[in-house]
């Protein structure tokens, strides 16, 4: 078959301010193919996308659609031309319907008619495949449901060129399954599609081809056929870096910290948690895997100290003392005291933990400052623990003093992470460390929390990659709605185990009581 | 009895229901503009302005010139005020509340500065008064004294009481059935999709607030055409101003609802009168109700925290396209 090239890009530039985002970026894509783009964090996939679909203007540059020069100064010029975009970060407006969401902006001829809008809507989801309600308001979706809508509306658009901005990283395997089948599905009907990711086995799995960019520009085109994983990560980080996380058998394990039927519920009654109990190990890492806001946040906060609970205890086995102690009597304060420690990163990163507008320095006293015996501050001892953290964990930043805020996103998480190991705990608790970290870097906190377990500190390890989850833990606890769906041994668990448990609805629970 | 005291709720109510539709317009934008009181008055001074200088201008003012230019007047000065404040948050994206407020306490004082100085400017004294304009916007539809109470509660108002009514259920229409109040809801709850989906973010939200602004505007100008019968008091438009914008979360950001509403505030407003025996201390208690009941409505709606009855989610925050 004739391939026919569906856009064209020829040395796009782009910059803000000093930071260039792209730079002599060149990247074709053909009618009925899938082409992956792969790139670490900051390599420019998104910058270079949003300029496709008009988000972002190029500095330099041009694009082609089936051949022609086309300028894209807007998102209206990008439907023009029928380019579609499923952004990351969904863009939805929570009150409104999925049909509403999908003719948003739409200015046909056609009288407003949302039921015929509803219509049609239906039809596209029967026609590649999609469940979908059109009447459904967000707010009541699951992510992969709003993920539905975004593809459908940018379809309904007759979008025949579709980008697609790391898909999966919300979706359970299962989902993640489904999605592919839908793409191929499209690929087959003559549409070219640009998905962008950095998980390898998908790109691998999925794509015709794929296009590496690193530091803004673009290494180079491979066909999926012809490569592997090994030479994918070459290009994205331009060097031979080892992919395998060092997992030692747990030594000289004793129970560090029982949580006992522990129950809470939120303002409207609603359980969060629902008759959670396990316990965790002293030089082990214990896994928490779950679809996004199944109860791990509130987990986690419990046993912090953040949480009220309605019933239950955490006993946690103090090793200084060998005394036990119920950590549900005690205060946020007393528990960190303890050798309790949570590192939790929010999807916007800071929020928890670390404040954007001090620096680091500042942020390292948010937990020592009470140490302090006279009235001033002392700012020697955090400056000192700084100054370590930034060489320990090669973090970025101009010097100590810089605000947290314009640290990139992986160099504020190392430091987050960094003051808590620092305080050398005895449970450490980390939430989404790696989120949105690119492999190097990620790969650096894996290592960290492994040598904390080495050291015997009980890790609990809440993931998204169920693939990092089997490397890294030694068990894996999964939730789901609140409860416990399963325990497993990650040395023999398989993905699709995990990924069934976390989708295990209550119905299915209520069969097996 | 009974007539008269609906007839007088609503006639409290009206300057509170421009006031209210022209806020929520602007809300369904993402614009809290807290200078709403400031155009209110604005659009009272401005309007008696105009009529004032026409009135002193001609030897017998003509009917419909009466009518027109007044009314040009304060639409014009209050979208003014509204678009100063356009400008200064969407543009330059100063933020809303301060802005906001600026502007008010300059739409007052303008008001103020104005309303007691014109006619020195023209060699008389006291206040103005544009009698023969206001009985004009006074004057009822001819049939209204024959039919008694359903007369007076339906029948006897000037036309801006069906204006303020009639503006309300169109914009509730259109915020609701219109593609272009679809696209102005996207922008009030979620600026960046929207923008993602090709509407004009910032055309949208100029137009709502000043659209806004000239509505809220009539407010003020019919009180002092209607009501007050066309002589201006300093600081006699009082707080309603602020109590529009305490109407629009009572009304759950729908211009429908505020006309119920705005007629329960006319009522309380005025409920002190139908009260015998009331202190100078408990008419205060009783001028305060609209504002209890206004808190009593969202501790009812933050506690059933529906997401529709819930302001729109990117109000007070300013929009740029290429924030990393």
């Amino acid at each position: 078959m004739e391939k026919t090239a569906a856009i064209e890009l020829k040395n796009i530039s782009k910059s803000f301010g000093s930071v260039v985002a792209n730079k002599d970026v060149c990247l074709t894509v053909y009618k009925g193919e899938i082409l992956s783009v792969l790139g670490e964090n900051g390599s420019g996939k998104t910058t270079l996308m949003n300029m496709i679909s008009g988000i972002y203007f190029p500095d330099e540059g041009q694009i082609f659609v089936n051949g022609e020069e086309v300028v894209i100064a807007s998102p209206k010029d990008a439907f023009k031309y029928k380019i579609g975009m499923i952004h990351q970060h969904f863009k939805l407006v929570d009150i409104f319907t999925a049909a509403e969401n999908i003719i948003l902006g739409l200015e046909d001829e056609k009288k407003y008619d949302i039921k015929s809008a509803a219509k049609k809507v239906k039809e596209i989801g029967e026609k590649y495949g999609f469940a979908i309600d059109p009447m459904k308001k967000v707010y009541e979706m699951s992510v992969s449901e709003k993920q539905t809508v975004e593809i459908i509306r940018v379809l309904y658009r007759g979008a025949d060129i579709l980008i697609l901005d790391e898909p999966t990283a919300v979706l359970t395997p299962q989902e993640t399954k489904k999605l592919f089948n839908i793409l191929r599905r499209m690929r087959d009907d003559g549409k070219a599609i640009i998905i962008i990711t950095h998980k390898l086995h998908e790109v691998l799995s999925l794509s015709d081809r794929v296009s590496v960019l690193r530091k803004g520009e673009c290494i180079g085109t491979v066909n999926t056929a012809e490569t592997n994983e090994n030479q994918l990560t070459e290009m994205m980080v331009g060097k031979k870096i080892s992919l395998n996380i060092k997992r030692s058998e747990p030594k000289n394990s004793v129970d560090r910290l029982k949580v006992e039927h522990i129950n809470c519920i939120n303002r409207e009654g609603v359980p969060l948690l629902n008759d959670i109990s396990f316990t965790a190990r002293s030089g082990e890492i214990l896994g928490i895997a779950g679809i996004a806001g199944s109860g791990q946040r509130e987990l986690l906060e419990s046993i912090a100290g953040l949480q009220h609970l309605t019933s239950g205890r955490i006993v946690y086995e103090n090793p200084k003392t060998g005394e036990t102690e119920n950590l549900r009597d005690k205060t946020p304060l007393e528990i960190r005291e303890l050798g309790v420690r949570l590192s939790f990163v929010p999807e916007d990163r800071l929020g928890m933990g670390l404040v954007g507008n001090m620096d680091i320095v500042d942020n390292m006293m948010l937990r020592s400052y009470r140490k302090g015996k006279s009235i001033f501050l002392e700012r020697k001892a955090p400056k000192d623990l700084a100054e370590e953290i930034i060489k320990q964990l090669e973090v970025v930043t101009p010097n100590a003093n810089t605000p947290v805020r314009r640290l990139s996103g992986g160099n504020v998480q190392k430091v987050l992470v960094g003051r808590e190991i620092a305080a050398s705990p005895s449970v450490l608790m980390a939430a989404y460390p790696v989120r949105g970290l690119d492999i190097n870097s990620s790969y650096t906190i894996y290592n960290l929390l492994n040598q904390q377990k080495e050291n015997g500190v009980a890790v609990i390890y809440v993931g998204e990659d169920l693939d990092v989850l089997l490397e890294l833990c030694d068990r894996i606890m999964v939730l789901s709605g609140g409860k416990i769906s399963g325990i497993v041994d990650a040395r023999k668990a398989t993905k699709e185990q995990i990924g069934l448990l976390m989708t295990k609805s209550r119905e299915v629970e209520h069969d097996e009581e | 009895m009974f007539a008269t005291i609906i007839n007088k709720a609503i006639v409290q109510g009206i300057p509170l229901l421009f006031g209210s539709t022209g806020e929520i317009l602007t809300e369904k934008s993402g614009n809290l503009n807290l200078g709403i009181p400031g155009i209110m008055y604005m659009g009272g001074s401005a309007g008696i302005i105009g009529a004032y200088i026409y009135e002193q201008s001609v030897e017998v003012p003509h009917p419909a010139l009466c009518i027109i230019i007044p009314l040009l007047a304060a639409i014009i000065g209050s979208a003014l005020l509204a678009l100063i404040y356009s400008f200064l948050t969407i543009s330059l994206r100063a933020n809303q509340n301060v802005t906001g407020l600026a502007l008010t306490t300059f739409g007052v004082g303008f008001g103020d500065f104005f309303g007691g100085s014109l006619t020195k400017i023209f060699g008389e004294g006291g206040n103005i008064s544009v009698k023969t304009t206001a009985d004009y916007f006074k004057t009822t539809l001819p049939f209204a004294d024959d039919l008694g109470a359903i007369g007076t509660i339906f029948f006897s108002y000037g036309f801006l009481v069906y204006a303020a009514i009639i503006i309300a259920l169109i914009c509730a229409w259109f915020l609701k059935r219109t593609r272009a109040g679809l696209h102005l809801r996207a922008v009030g709850e979620n600026p960046a999709t929207a923008d993602a989906a090709g509407i004009n973010v910032t055309k949208y939200k100029y137009l709502a607030t000043v659209i806004g602004g000239a509505i809220a505007g009539l407010g003020g100008f019919y009180f002092i055409m209607d009501y007050t019968g066309g002589s201006w008091t300093n600081g006699g438009f009082g707080d309603r101003g602020w109590l529009a914008i305490a109407l629009v979360i009572f009304a759950l950001w729908k211009p429908n609802i505020g006309i119920i509403g705005s007629i329960i505030f006319g009522g309380l407003y005025i409920a002190y009168a139908y009260i015998p025996g009331l202190g100078r201390a408990a008419l205060a208690i009783f001028n305060m109700l609209p504002y209890v009941v206004t808190i009593i409505v969202l501790i009812l709606t933050s506690a059933r925290n529906k997401k529709e009855n819930q302001p729109p989610e990117a109000l007070g925050l300013p929009y740029f396209r290429e924030e990393r």
